[in-house]
């Protein structure tokens, strides 16, 4: 951690009184559990109203109000919600296997959380500024693979199996094109720290770096884009849930709060891709013009993401879902041609400018 | 506990111990409670991996002894029974055991009368196809047309709830007539209704499910019925002519004043893949719903003023003694009524010939070698009613 | 080669096209209402919850024989001489006792068939169609409005009538078998009473089977 940089946790672990007296590992453990807690009540936050923007979204393409009862047009609905379900009874099916189906929901949504500590919120704000940044939030993210088969496999029901399955290899596949598209990105900035790649896109909306080497890196923004629809299970990828064929997928022997951690690692994930998308294509904390740059820096970060969330949200009321073999003919005929084809577009732009 | 050794399984599964491990069928039942199966239908599934190699459909979920109980009521009484068959489009329900009754009878019904059947129908019709637009939609992943559809079903069933005071199960259509009249202002409604109905075809349910790709993608080439396949299983209806037989039992075979409207049968075409697939079926109730449109329109435009019931049926219906078959066009295929009278209060004997049950035995052929997605493409695409079929 | 990029082409294309149907939506506005706070008008003669208004039943017993599920079960006994039972709002007279009269409302099937043969247009289905009830008894509905007292009475008297009946007929068989041919003119003059057939519940008789399945 450098210390030029302002870390929101460190800050506020110096705000304890007596805290200099502890000893270095024991500030370290500290931090780490502030982290956690701020991180977990962040996701918590969004997540409640991610919900709360995505069925008032589906309620209005569909020509309904969605949830109107609780609190001003609906907005405390989810929190109703999901009081419901921290009061539902902890239930786990005969014959499951026990250890891995009470770890299954808490790995996934712990790999949903540890993707969020490298972003750069600020300018100068991360809680974590890793000069691997990117390729930390790439292997961290690889981990609910494993996550979603102890899910569909300990459920001990062939609907969950399948949707793990599909899960499993719906992620490991979509990971080639989203990592070739972020190669661009990287190729362009030539780092992998997040607040570096932040940093170098800083100067207008032209300068960001789904302008540069255009085209080649508007497409590999598309690329992103669908690839991380597939990774977070949203349409027209949701087939590891598709409810129509597979019931609920991996989460069909899922009830109460433990459904409600991959609940919330879902939207977790959904804002931890629309914030990398934001950070690595759109610039990030930075404003758009540079006259915007009153407005803080996080706000921006925040509102870029939820763009992308809200694209992702209207996507998924609007298509129908694709099939395995489609899924996997568009991942790696399509989107893995097109992303080689980015790679050396880039490389050249930038060898040759 | 007797340790059980790995040789044993092998053996007992009828394994040469030394052959090594086999992967073996996954055997996986589909339904009764499934969100896709449309009902109670349970299909019980041999598969290898996502891979179907056989899909045999169990029924009888959700029996009620129809035809046996029937015999037990009166001519009248068996009406709001036909509704429940196929809970869907109950007014071709009625439509088809009305004019079954009225053959026996051998009495004319008033022109009016036949005017409004033929308006109800039709827009029942509209309102069936739409269901199963909407759910189609819904198998697909896609929930936005579901609620489209049933935001325009909802007018036509408004249009019911002032006609007769039913949403669901009407028992309007009655032996001799209908039970009402239309109320005033109908035309207009209906007329207005279905000028903003194919605007909604053409701009929305179109542009929105029926083209886009992924959606040709699932369903095109996917369930494909040959031609003499759905010969040979007795399919009627939408499936029929999706595999591209022309056959419309209001042109071939007109009942009642059919034969007074102009109007296309509409056949598959193969379009977007082969001739018969799942999408075929599916623009073919598209297509059906404009062409009901224009029936309407011109049955709206011809219909006379006078009475709605016929007078030769008294308060109590007397039917002669004898047998009749009877049928009509209803959304999802040929409905019969075998009716067996023996002058008594009520039917001797009623026998159904439902489309549903002959239109979904045809499913354990094609879902042969289809993925578990292309099973739920295919059973939506043959828009069953487990009322219709159990009965 | 060509193929593939014209599905690619149309691919993006057609997303966007549908992307753009729902946006018009955004901006539509929204055809629901929210069920508690508004309703919808109901139309007239919407077939929802019976309702007998009991004064202008005349106990035909027309509305029993039309319902297809027997949920209506109705008890009438034969006034006795002397009995003021008024006039129907129509100008009818009433002949008939009614102890009971009860709608099975989780057996009805909402078909309409009882209030058409109604000659008095006393049972008709109204617009109320909010009647949910915890307990599926509590879906009986009793409308007749005779004091119970007084129908215990009533139904010990049509006993006494209906023994004295029986007592009569059973003389008069007796009285034939003997072949009195001397009395028989003596009984052509009781001949007019017939015996009252009283219509009973038979609740039984037929499985009730009005659900209604959704697909």
């Amino acid at each position: 951690m450098t210390e030029t940089l302002t870390n929101p946790v460190l800050t506020l672990l110096r705000l304890i009184p007596g805290v200099e007296t502890l000893s270095d590992g024991m500030q370290v453990l500290l931090s780490g559990f502030l982290a956690g807690v701020i991180l977990f009540a962040f996701i918590a936050v969004f997540a409640l109203y991610a919900v709360y923007l995505e069925r008032k979204v589906a309620g209005h393409v569909q020509d309904r109000l969605g949830p109107m009862e609780v609190g001003w047009h609906g907005l405390l609905q989810t929190i109703a919600d999901a009081i419901k379900l921290l009061n539902k009874e902890d239930f786990a099916p005969k014959d499951v296997d026990t250890k891995l189906f009470t770890l299954a929901p808490f790995l996934v949504f712990m790999t949903a959380l540890s993707v969020f500590v490298v972003f750069p919120y600020d300018s100068q704000v991360s809680i974590a500024n890793l000069n691997i940044g990117i390729f930390y939030v790439i292997a961290i993210s690889s981990i609910a693979v494993p996550a979603v088969i102890m899910a569909g496999w300990s459920s001990n029901n062939k609907w969950s199996l399948f949707g793990a399955m599909r899960s499993a290899a719906q992620i490991v596949s979509y990971e080639i094109p989203v990592g070739l598209s972020i190669i661009c990105v990287i190729m362009v900035v030539g780092h992998m720290g997040m607040q570096e790649i932040v940093e170098f896109q800083g100067g207008g909306f032209w300068k960001w770096v789904i302008f540069r080497s255009f085209p080649f890196n508007f497409i590999a923004f598309f690329i992103f884009f669908l690839g991380s629809l597939a990774e977070v299970n949203r349409t027209p990828f949701d087939l590891p849930e598709a409810e129509s064929e597979l019931v609920a997928g991996f989460m069909t022997e899922y009830s109460g709060m433990r459904w409600a951690f991959f609940f919330l690692a879902e939207y977790g994930n959904m804002l931890a891709v629309g914030l990398v998308g934001a950070a690595l294509f759109l610039g990030g904390w930075q404003p758009p013009f540079e006259f915007l740059s009153f407005v803080p820096g996080w706000l921006w970060f925040i509102l870029k993401a939820l763009v992308l969330i809200f694209v992702q949200i209207w996507l998924r009321w609007t298509l129908p879902r694709l099939r395995v073999d489609q899924l996997m003919y568009v991942c790696w005929k399509v989107l893995v041609p097109f992303a080689f084809v980015c790679i050396i577009g880039v490389g050249l732009w930038e060898v040759l400018t | 506990m007797p340790e059980i050794k790995t040789e044993d399984v092998y053996i007992e599964l009828g394994r040469h111990p030394k052959a090594g491990f086999a992967a073996e069928d996954l055997i996986l039942q589909m339904g009764p409670q499934h969100p896709s199966t449309h009902g109670v239908l349970r299909l019980e599934c041999v598969t290898d991996g996502e891979i179907i190699k056989k899909a045999v459909p169990k029924i009888g979920y959700l029996h009620r002894c129809f035809d046996k109980h029937a015999e037990n009521e009166n001519w009248q009484q068996v009406i709001p029974y036909t509704d429940r068959i196929d809970y869907l489009a109950s007014m071709n329900q009625n439509f088809s055991y009305a004019i079954t009754v009225e053959k026996l009878m051998d009495i004319e019904i008033p022109e009016r009368a036949e005017y409004i059947r033929v308006i109800v129908s039709e827009l029942q019709r509209i309102a069936s196809h739409l269901i199963a637009f909407g759910t189609y939609g819904l198998d697909m992943g896609a929930f936005t047309p579901f609620l489209y559809a049933f935001r325009d079903r909802e007018t036509i069933l408004d249009f019911f709830e002032k006609i007769c005071g039913g949403r669901l199960l009407y028992n309007y259509i009655w032996i001799g007539g209908v039970s009402h009249d239309l109320y005033d202002g109908f035309k207009e409604e209906c007329m207005k209704f279905l000028d903003y109905f194919e605007e909604k075809i053409h701009n929305e349910y179109n542009p929105l499910l029926s083209f886009n790709k992924i959606f040709i993608e699932r369903t095109a080439n996917v369930g494909i019925i040959t031609p003499e396949q759905a010969i040979d299983y007795g399919l009627t209806g939408p499936c029929l002519r999706g595999s591209g037989i022309d056959w419309d039992l209001r042109r071939d075979d007109p009942y009642s004043i059919y034969d007074r409207f102009d109007f296309e049968v509409i056949v598959g075409k193969g379009e977007k893949g082969t001739v018969g697939d799942s999408w075929d079926r599916y623009m073919v109730r598209i297509w059906e719903m404009v062409e009901s449109i224009r029936i309407i329109r011109q049955a709206l435009q011809q219909i006379p003023e006078g009475d709605i019931i016929s007078e030769k049926v008294g308060k109590v219906v007397k039917v002669p003694k004898g047998e009749v078959y009877g049928r009509t066009e209803t959304p999802r295929g040929e409905l019969g009524f075998y009716l067996i009278s023996e002058g008594g209060k009520g039917p001797a004997r009623l026998k159904s010939r439902s489309p549903c049950f002959s239109n979904l035995c045809v499913i354990e052929e094609m879902s042969q070698g289809y993925m578990l997605a292309d099973l739920v493409a295919i059973l939506a695409s043959i828009d069953i009613v487990l009322g219709c079929i159990d009965r | 080669m060509g193929r593939y990029f014209r599905d690619i082409y149309i691919s993006v294309f057609t997303v966007l096209k549908g992307m753009y149907v729902t946006m018009l939506h955004f901006f539509s506005k929204s055809v629901t209402v929210q069920y508690p706070k508004e309703r919808l008008e109901i139309p007239k003669g919407s077939r929802n919850q019976l309702l007998n208004i009991i004064e202008d039943c005349i106990g035909c017993d027309q509305c029993v024989r039309a319902c297809p599920v027997n949920c209506i079960y109705m008890e009438t006994i034969k006034s006795f001489e002397g009995d003021e039972l008024g006039e129907t709002s129509t100008g009818r007279k009433k002949s008939l006792w009614i102890p009971s009269f009860t709608i099975d409302m989780a057996k009805c099937c909402f078909c309409g068939l009882c209030t058409y043969p109604c000659p008095t247009e006393c049972l008709i289905m109204t617009d109320v169609y909010e009647y949910s009830k915890h307990d599926r008894n509590d879906l009986i509905f009793e409308f007749a409005d005779l004091d119970p007292i007084k129908a215990a009475e009533l139904r010990e008297k049509d006993a006494i009538r209906k023994k004295e009946k029986e007592a009569a007929k059973l003389a008069k068989l007796k009285a034939k078998e003997a072949a009195a041919k001397a009395k028989a003119e003596k009984e052509a003059a009781e001949e007019g009473k017939t015996p009252e057939k009283k219509p009973e519940d038979n609740p039984d008789k037929k499985t009730d089977n009005s659900g209604e399945e959704n697909s």
